[in-house]
């Protein structure tokens, strides 16, 4: 499809086909716009709301809005960052985020987000609440305490794997991840290779017996912070 | 003119920051030129013995006696830095918020499997501290200026922070110097 719809991002000119969402046209054009429940080639979800922009001066999730001829977005302003910041920062005290011995740390995307945001600590005071972890499957553990409600283990688990094991229970602050089965993850029909072991961001969802396996330093963001990828393909591409 | 002085302390931590913070080799000669150390872990006062420039607070606050200490800190310094993932979140010590308190001092005490306690005795010397509910981080209990995150902060991020502190500055941490592991 041709890129014929024109529209800018921070005063940006951006080139786009009908159809696409602002964060798929950014991601096109080099611009990162920070995410967490949004992953490419997932239905959008629009759940985080870390994409947040300000189209035509009225806030959107960028994963969800379709971009259209002549739209105004803000993007990376002082504004959206503070509000982006907060929900990152409100993510971590809402569950409980103990970064020192998870595995995923170094490869959790909302660590990721907190570093490249300069996120020390959290202002807000934490919640700790009681969470289960379920260790019932032979090869895949799942730790409530970490999850983020992000739904891309649900999305993943039906449009990818063709399977239907995650959904969402409960309404407000009492919504949680279930499975979809009598007892727990073991009794299900999900598989070490299914996709959406690997589409969680934490270390909600995580393989069994992998560990520590990559060496501190050279984890993906331990150097580079997340969305780097995204602004320098572009980059090399000019 | 005098140095200023800074004055360190561990509440509810395992020593590993001040580990950290010696990690910094021989740059300690150059701190030791810029300050003089007060109540510390290294020169072992008991209480802070005059006004300090700076103090640094490893582990969060698990009891009464952590509150006490944190508060005489934060009367006592002018900056007061919250050091490691303990005190800038209740780090390890802070699992026990995920069990009730009674709960963790019977499994403790009365029922762990490899307990024993014929008098079933739990701790209640009047000169132990009294616990806390739940293991609170040092900014839910007092102003801290800055962060330092970090299982523990590198020698690096101490060393940084302390030369931006002495040196009048806002501490302000690069990028591969905010780690939470």
């Amino acid at each position: 499809m041709a890129n014929d719809i024109s529209f800018t991002i921070d005063g940006v000119e951006v080139a786009a086909a009908p159809g696409q969402t602002i964060i798929e046209a950014a991601e096109a054009a080099g611009i990162y716009i920070p995410r967490l429940c949004h992953k490419p080639g997932l239905e959008p979800f629009g759940g985080c709301r870390v994409c947040t922009v300000k189209s035509n001066g009225r806030p959107c999730s960028a994963c969800t809005q379709p971009v259209a001829p002549g739209m105004v977005v803000e993007n990376d302003t002082e504004e959206l960052r503070a509000l982006r910041r907060d929900l990152v920062e409100l993510l971590f005290v809402e569950g409980n985020h103990f970064c020192m011995f998870c595995e995923k740390s170094g490869h959790c995307e909302l660590q990721a987000l907190a570093y490249r945001f300069g996120i020390a600590a959290p202002r807000f005071d934490y919640t700790w609440p009681a969470r289960q972890v379920d260790m019932s499957h032979p090869d895949i553990l799942v730790d409530h305490n970490r999850c983020i409600l992000c739904g891309r283990c649900v999305r993943t688990s039906r449009q990818v794997d063709g399977k239907n094991v995650f959904q969402f229970v409960g309404r407000g602050h009492e919504k949680r991840l279930a499975v979809n089965a009598e007892a727990d993850l073991g009794a299900t029909d999900a598989a070490v290779t299914d996709a959406a072991v690997g589409a969680c961001p934490v270390g909600a969802l995580l393989k069994k017996r992998i560990g520590f396996a990559t060496p501190v330093g050279r984890r993906p963001y331990d150097e580079r912070p997340i969305g780097t990828d995204i602004e320098t393909a572009a980059a090399r591409k000019e | 003119m005098a140095k200023p002085r800074i004055a360190t302390t561990s509440l509810a931590g395992c020593f590993g920051c001040h580990m950290s913070l010696l990690d910094i080799d021989d740059r300690i000669l150059q701190v030791a030129e810029l300050v003089d150390f007060d109540r510390s872990p290294i020169v072992d006062f008991k209480r802070i013995t005059a006004r300090c420039a700076i103090g640094l607070i490893e582990g969060g606050c698990c009891n009464e006696e952590n509150v006490e200490v944190l508060r005489h800190f934060r009367k006592n310094c002018d900056v007061l830095v919250s050091v490691g993932d303990c005190a800038t979140m209740g780090g390890i010590p802070a699992l026990r918020n995920l069990v009730p308190l009674e709960e963790c001092l019977r499994e403790a005490y009365l029922e762990g499997p490899t307990v024993h306690n014929p008098e079933r005795r739990m701790p209640d010397d009047k000169e132990l501290p009294l616990l806390l509910d739940k293991v609170y981080c040092c900014h839910e209990v007092v102003k801290i200026d800055y962060h330092l995150p970090g299982c523990p902060p590198s020698a690096d991020t101490i060393f940084r922070a302390l030369v931006a502190l002495l040196s009048g500055k806002q501490v302000d941490l690069p990028y591969g110097l905010i780690k939470f592991d």
